[in-house]
């Protein structure tokens, strides 16, 4: 194949290191989360039994439906939890790299920082420094082109959703200083 | 015939430029949904529902399936040109397509792509249209038990039928059944599961869920990967359409047998990635050229779009006539009912003839202009792919974040959002199914309602769910899918292959 039959070309500037080593493998994430189920399957059944897991004289009571649910969870956990611990540990699969863990919390952290300011700045406050810094810093893409970007999104995001659509949204400071 | 009559009133219903438009509007956005990397057919449905809060039923499932279907088209640019397939049932797809395009024929590959999606979701449609009313009428005679069996049946099948460990599929659906419990009891009023937390006595939303599951996850997955493309660029002439077009009849047993394959993978909840692959190993199995697939075969390409297509609209049918999913999407559109106030099953063709026949015409017309759609804008929807990954990625975060908190205007449901995006990649990675824990979580309380009904009649005796024929023979069809594994394995002890649904 020729090269100029290629037409459509993005190249990814902070693309993983592919030799970067392993965090965690599989086997001991798995087993994390199938404890964890179980804890989950103990505390839920504790509570529907609580709540009354058996019958009283107009039928199933709250519990009773939610309560064998957490038994089956619990015991898929358990047979989850032994079959992996019986697994054998040669070859386990990489569950994420170092390299890849960095551009995961790339992502999640100015997510969480977006969740956290939404509550204080609104949404569309926290959507345009959200959009806006994380293409100038995590992309390294001009701040001319991020902050133009992040408006314009936010702008047809706040026409759609509460002009249109009438769809409210959280409002901070600046909507309030605009008077809506 | 009575079908056509209401067939006819659908589109006489759905003939206004109020929802052409939106049609159009749904068509444009899924495919955007469909090509964009990070986004799919159940995420843009559900980041988009809360578009829809305003509008009236009919307009808004128009408008939402319509996303869907442009998100089944948008699914097959990538695959053939970049070699990406946007969802898993696209996969199959890439085995030819993206040959075909390094050979220089991305158009005809595209072509044949779109055109076999259309006829195989257009047979889907039409099974809809003939055989949904008359489940519907017979399930007008179900009555708790009845339900509960077919809920039972639909679980069951997950677990038998599914290709993952079973163990996994039951945890997703534990998990999606206790999850849609959490809250007020309607029965009871009592609270159950809330821990004392005002937030959790709404219960959890599964829409929240599910933007969390497929949207913050997905975000997540695909910028640990390189992000880097390299692709073509096709452009559709009239002469490429035309001359693919043309020799459809030569592979009419090929879109028959996937058309069929898909038609039954959607109804029984075997799902739209078990089809294309079945599609494709069984066009490859009755090719005289089977050493050919995979090099650049046209119809490596019509076999799994075909099925994957006739999958994703036949799951609609269970949905409509029973109000039971028989996909992610198929549930996510079903949550979207519930939330106009509609119940879906065999009640909404009698009470909501409107809203039916409207959506059911919307999907002929639907697939109609979104094929006419793809054919003539390839290249713009390939060049989004243009778009740095670090520009869509917080717009896509964004897009989940008004969609969650729409839904129920609550703070608390963004956090939700956030958690179920962690769940949903580490549950991916470690090869928890989540379409079994989306379709619990839907039809979580209906499934317990009706089981609290049938036990409260037969005085807390399960025999009620063999009381008569018909629930008997659902119920212990349902245990017998639950055990299929095990009942197949005594089959090859024996000697016998019964069935391929372990190939």
């Amino acid at each position: 194949m020729a090269n100029s039959d290629i037409e459509i070309v993005v190249e990814d500037p902070t693309a993983p290191d592919e030799n970067s080593p392993a965090i965690t493998n599989n086997r001991t994430v798995e087993m994390a989360v199938m404890a964890l189920l179980f804890v989950l399957a103990v505390v839920l059944g504790w509570d529907n039994w609580r709540t009354g897991a058996s019958w009283d004289s107009t039928g199933p009571q709250a519990g009773y439906f939610p309560f064998y649910l957490s038994v089956i969870l619990g015991g898929a956990a358990l047979y989850g939890l032994a079959s992996v611990a019986i697994k054998r540990s040669e070859g386990l699969e990489t569950f994420v790299t170092r390299a890849q863990l960095r551009r995961v919390l790339q992502v999640f952290v100015p997510t969480l920082l977006f969740c956290l300011a939404m509550q204080w700045l609104g949404l569309y406050v926290a959507s345009f420094l959200l959009i806006a810094g994380f293409m100038s810093i995590i992309g390294k893409i001009a701040w001319w082109k991020s902050l133009l970007t992040a408006f314009i999104f936010v702008a047809i995001m706040f026409v759609t959703f509460d002009v249109a659509f009438d769809v409210i949204m959280p409002k901070g400071p600046l909507e309030a200083v605009f008077g809506r | 015939m009575e079908a056509l009559g209401l067939l006819f009133h659908g589109f006489a219903v759905l003939f206004t430029w109020k929802i052409m438009a939106l049609m159009m509007v749904g068509l444009v956005l899924g495919i955007f949904v469909g090509v964009l990397p990070g986004l799919g057919g159940p995420n843009g449905v559900a980041i988009l529902l809360p578009l829809t809060f305003t509008m009236d039923p009919t307009s808004a499932i128009v408008m939402l399936s319509c996303i869907y279907w442009g998100a089944l088209f948008g699914g097959a640019i990538t695959s053939i040109l970049f070699n990406i397939p946007g969802e898993a049932w696209s996969v199959a797809t890439t085995f030819d397509g993206y040959p075909m395009a390094q050979q220089g024929k991305a158009a005809e590959a595209l072509t044949a792509a779109f055109t076999s999606s259309f006829i195989g979701s257009l047979v889907a449609v039409m099974l809809i249209t003939f055989l949904a009313p008359s489940i519907a009428g017979f399930a007008l005679k179900f009555g708790p038990p009845e339900f509960f069996s077919v809920y039972l049946l639909t679980f069951c099948s997950f677990v038998g039928l599914g290709r993952e460990a079973k163990h996994k599929t039951v945890i997703s659906m534990a998990l999606g059944l206790l999850l849609a419990g959490v809250g007020l009891d309607t029965v009871s009023g009592q609270l159950r599961m809330t821990f004392e937390s005002s937030d959790l006595m709404r219960g959890v939303n599964f829409l929240v869920a599910v933007i969390g599951l497929f949207g913050i996850s997905e975000i997540l997955l695909t910028m640990e990967e390189r992000l880097a493309l390299r692709g073509h660029a096709a452009r559709i002439s009239l002469r490429t359409v035309w001359n693919v077009w043309k020799d459809l009849p030569k592979y009419w047993a090929t879109l028959v047998r996937s058309s069929v394959i898909g038609c039954w993978l959607g109804i029984t909840p075997g799902g739209a990635i078990a089809a294309s692959f079945m599609g494709y190993n069984l066009a490859k199995r009755f090719s005289k050229d089977k050493e050919s697939f995979g090099k650049g075969r046209i119809e490596g390409v019509f076999a799994p779009e075909t099925a994957a297509h006739a999958s994703g609209t036949a799951a609609l049918l269970p949905m409509l006539a029973l109000g039971i999913p028989g996909s992610g999407t198929a549930a996510i559109l079903l949550g979207g009912l519930m939330v106009w106030g509609l119940n879906p099953g065999p009640l909404l063709f009698v009470e909501h003839k409107d809203f039916v026949w409207g959506l059911i015409a919307s999907m002929y017309l639907g697939n109609v202009v979104g094929l006419v759609l793809v054919l003539t804008t390839v290249p713009i929807f390939a060049s989004i792919l243009r778009v740095p990954f670090a520009a869509i990625a917080p717009m896509i975060v964004v897009s989940c974040a008004i969609g969650a908190y729409a839904i129920q205007n609550a703070m608390f449901d963004i956090w939700l959002m956030l958690v179920f995006g962690v769940v949903g990649y580490v549950f991916k990675k470690i090869g928890i199914p989540l379409a079994p824990f989306t379709l619990a979580l839907v039809l979580g309380s209906r499934a317990e309602d009706a089981f609290r009904l049938a036990m409260i009649g037969s005085g807390g005796t399960v025999k009620v769910f063999w009381s008569n024929g018909l629930v008997g023979s659902i119920t212990t069809l349902a245990i017998v899918l639950l055990f299929w594994p095990l009942i197949d394995r005594v089959f090859e002890m024996f000697g016998r292959k019964p069935s391929p649904a372990r190939a």
